[in-house]
Order: structure tokens, then sequence, then C-alpha cells
């Protein structure tokens, strides 16, 4: 199938725009959602950077949390930064007690995991599965994955000397998890990988 | 690869920590049960100060940065990011914000002005700041110091969301007038801006602020919320509209919700229903004008 990928970016909260710009970039076309209905209008999901405790909470009051997980279960691509990821993990420490996911990635994230703001940086990276150039990745207020089940692909961990080894974007069959923010630079390989994962999921 | 340095810091981290608050509502607290009620209702981050605007007009006196331990509370009691107001000028409180730990710090014209020439130098900080603005050139002198987040200054305090209306149709009017302005007009127009010719050139060519954009100043209202997003708003700040009302919790929740939804008038309707009193609120046009807030920053 050639078809033009139709691909949502969820707009509760957080950096749509950017993603939404890269995704367009790499040839999808892109839809804002917001309720059950637009979510059935994609066939595919990018789950935004933003404030993960927000984001769940306001998933949750518009009643979209569990459309979000029938999606998933029913095989829906999704990709999530930072505060995606923390969305779309099976377990989430550092967090409010009352903090829900969609899940679907057998991974433990932990919120925050390199400190507060003043401990976000940047820093380059090798990720499997786009190429042996290095992506340069920002990290806001990021997570990490502090341990990851059988099933999960590890596609990249941090090399510098903060947080050194720890992980930072896996692969669960059709979902798609980076603690950084390749929205936020250019590099466009990461939002190219999904729309194959999305492709190969048709 | 290996000795890969992490680079914190950098204008991409502090701008970029912006971006993820946006469609957001930043709300003014001023204790732990605040900042608890603040998490609950869906506010993308906290704003710690001593007493909120409408409290600092009421009573007078020198606002200054708010008790360490008031901030350490409040850090420690929610997950959000948490922002702290310093003097305008006053680089030694953003120092210590820094040190604190906070997440962005707001060199705001609500608290007293230290310095009535100089802003800080924002540079110098690993730690990124928001600052008000009034027009697109005051936005653009911020940009030059290192601000790495603009919202539009309004009238704080007052309930009164006229101000606000009033600086985001200017800076907003403003960077479309630049848009339709040819090359050689640019240099006249960073000169009327008082704002570097490099920042006035690369907003006439994307016909945006470089940095997020919020809204302050006399939110007070579901409807507020909606009409600065309509508007143009990144995100909302509310000062003294949610802890000032009947109902704080049920308010906070609902301006959280007309954010989200500022276009469906349906939505917003329904969140406005049984929210109890707002606050009792002035206007702006019977404040002295030696009183405002918005004309503090140069």
């Amino acid at each position: 199938m050639t078809a033009t990928p139709r691909i949502g970016v969820l707009a509760l909260q957080g950096d749509v725009r950017e993603h939404a710009l890269a995704l367009a970039e790499v040839g999808a076309e892109v839809a804002r959602v917001r309720s059950a209905a637009d979510l059935g209008s994609v066939e595919a999901l990018v789950i935004p950077g933003g404030e993960s405790t927000t984001m769940s909470k306001l998933a949750l009051s518009n009643d979209l949390m569990e459309p979000l997980r029938e999606a998933r279960r029913a095989g829906m691509p999704m990709y999530g930064s930072c505060a995606g990821m923390i969305m779309l993990a099976d377990r989430v420490t550092d967090a409010r007690p009352d903090q829900e996911t969609i899940g679907g990635i057998d991974i433990t994230v932990r919120r925050n995991a390199f400190g507060r703001q003043v401990d976000s940086f940047e820093s380059d990276l090798i990720v499997a599965g786009i190429g042996a150039d290095p992506l340069h990745a920002v990290f806001i207020r990021a997570p990490w994955v502090e341990s990851a089940g059988p099933e999960v692909e590890v596609l990249a961990s941090v090399v510098s000397e903060v947080g050194a080894g720890t992980i930072v974007a896996v692969r669960q069959g059709p979902l798609l998890a980076t603690s950084f923010h390749p929205e936020l630079t250019g590099d466009l390989r990461i939002h190219r990988m999904f729309v194959e994962i999305v492709r190969h999921s048709r | 690869m290996s000795n890969v340095p992490a680079v914190v810091g950098t204008e991409r981290v502090k701008r970029g920590m912006a971006e993820m608050l946006k469609g957001g509502v930043i709300m003014d607290v001023v204790n732990v049960e605040q900042a608890k009620i603040a998490e609950d209702a869906g506010a993308v981050a906290v704003m710690a100060l001593e007493r909120v605007p409408a409290d600092i007009r009421a009573e007078g006196g020198v606002s200054r940065m708010s008790d360490p331990d008031m901030i350490d509370a409040i850090v420690a009691a929610v997950s959000i990011p948490v922002m702290a107001k310093a003097r305008i000028g006053h680089f030694a409180e953003a120092q210590i914000l820094q040190s604190l730990g906070v997440d962005y710090i707001d060199e705001s014209e609500v608290l007293s002005p230290a310095d009535y020439a100089n802003h800080i130098d924002k540079w110098q900080f690993t730690v990124p700041f928001v600052c008000g603005a009034t027009n697109l050139g005051e936005a653009l002198r911020r940009l030059t110091e290192g601000a790495a987040m603009i919202r539009s200054k309004g009238e704080a305090g007052t309930g009164d969301v006229s101000n606000a209306v009033t600086h985001m149709r200017k800076i907003l009017g403003q960077i479309r007038s630049l848009t339709s302005m040819s090359k050689d007009e640019l240099y006249v127009a960073a000169k009327e801006l008082q704002a570097p010719y490099d920042l006035v050139k690369e907003v006439a060519d994307t016909g945006r602020l470089p940095v997020v954009l919020f809204t302050a100043g006399g939110i007070a209202t579901p409807a507020d919320a909606a009409l600065m997003m309509q508007l143009g708003a990144d995100g909302v700040f509310v000062g003294s509209g949610i802890f000032k009302s009947g109902d704080p919790a049920k308010r906070a929740e609902a301006i959280v919700q007309a954010t989200l939804h500022y276009d469906s008038p349906d939505v917003v309707a329904k969140v406005s229903r049984g929210l109890g009193e707002a606050m009792v609120g002035l206007n702006v046009a019977d404040i002295p004008v030696h009183h405002r807030l918005e004309d503090r920053g140069w």
C-alpha cells in the first residue's frame, strides 16, 4: 500500500505543533486528536512531549483514556516522546500514585529521572535502526527506562557521563518511545522510522 | 561512542521546556495546599509566590521573592514543574531560586522592581526565565537578555482581562505587520521596536516569536482563558483568579478544560456553570496610573 498514512497527534497538551510539523515533513497526513471520534479517524498516533501528570488527567477527564487503550490493544501504532513515553509505559515510578497510562510497552519508566529542569541536557546518541550517524538528542525533565521486559527492543542508551547506560529509546511491536524530543531538533529520522512502522502495520 | 558531552542550560533545553507547557495552565500558589489543588485540577505547572497579586495590590509594601522554605515545600509536594518569581533586575534572588532547583524563574513586574534600568542577564543562568511584555519590542528585548518564554503582562491582581487582551493583540499585531514589510523597512522597524535587527528579521521571516507566548494578568474565568487562547496565546497563567474565588478547586479545573477546549463554546459553557463567585475584581481604569504593574519593565 502506498496511501499516505494518516497520523494523529494527541492534542491534550504539550508540543503538538512540533510533532505535527515533523510528521508532515516526512509525508504523513496529520490530524489533531482530542476526542474518541478524532482517534477513530487516524491509523496511528503520536503522543507528544508535555507534562505527563496533566496529560494523564486530561485523558481521563475527557473520556479518552479507555478509547486510547482500546486502540492500542487493537494494534494501532503509537509513538511517544518524553511524556508520551510515560503514557505508553506499563509501569511508572516517581509519579503520583493515581497517574494512569495507556500502557502497552513492558517497561518501568522513572519520571524526571535525570533531575529537574536545571539538569535538562543535550547529547549525542546512536539509535538502532536509523543509520550510523549519531542523533543529537534533547532531554527535558526527561524520564528513563528503569527496566524492560523480554519483548522490548532497546534502541538507544545514554553514552554521556550523566546517566550513562540508561535506556532512552525502545520499541515493542508497533509501539515506539523515546525519552528525548526529536521533534525539537529537525532530525526527522525517528519520525521517518515511525511512519515505516505504520506502513508495515497495515 | 564514548566521552560524549552532555550540555545543560542550552537555549534549546530552556525554550524546549516552555514548549512542553503549551496548551496548559500555570497557577499562582502561596502554599502546599494550594499547590496540590492546582496539580489535582490539571495545572501544567505552579508558580510559587508569597502573596498573590490581588493581595500585593491590597496590602501594598515591597514584594519580594518567596521564602526558600515555602518553595522547598512546594517542590516536594507536587510532581509538576515549579516556577518562582524574582524581582526585575534582582539577579541575586534569581541565583537563590536556581540553587533551590525551581524549574523556571519569572522575572516579574508583579514584585517590586529591584533595578529601574536593567533586567537580569538571563544568559548567566542554567535555569530558564519567563518575562512579561506589553508589546513586541519589549518581548524581543527580553529575549535578547536571555528569556526563553514570554507572557503578555496584562494587569495582575485585577480579574480584569482587558490589559491581557490589549497586550496580546499588540504583540501579535506587530508580528503580523512585520511579515508584510519589505526587507529595507525592517531596519526602521527594528529601530522603532528598540530591538535587535536579527531578531526582528527572524520574526518577520517566521511570522511568530521564536519562543512560546503565554498570557497573564487578569484571567479569572473559563471564558477569559478561551478568549486569550483564541487570540493566539500558547497557554495561560492564572494568578489571583483561582484562589481568590469562591470554589478554587472547581474553578481551577474549569479553566484547565476551557484552555484545552478553547474553540468549543459548548464545552466552555458547560465548565462555566456552578463555579461560585469569581474574584471580586478591580477595573484597570480605576487604578491610578502609578499603581499599575504593566508599566514596570523597560
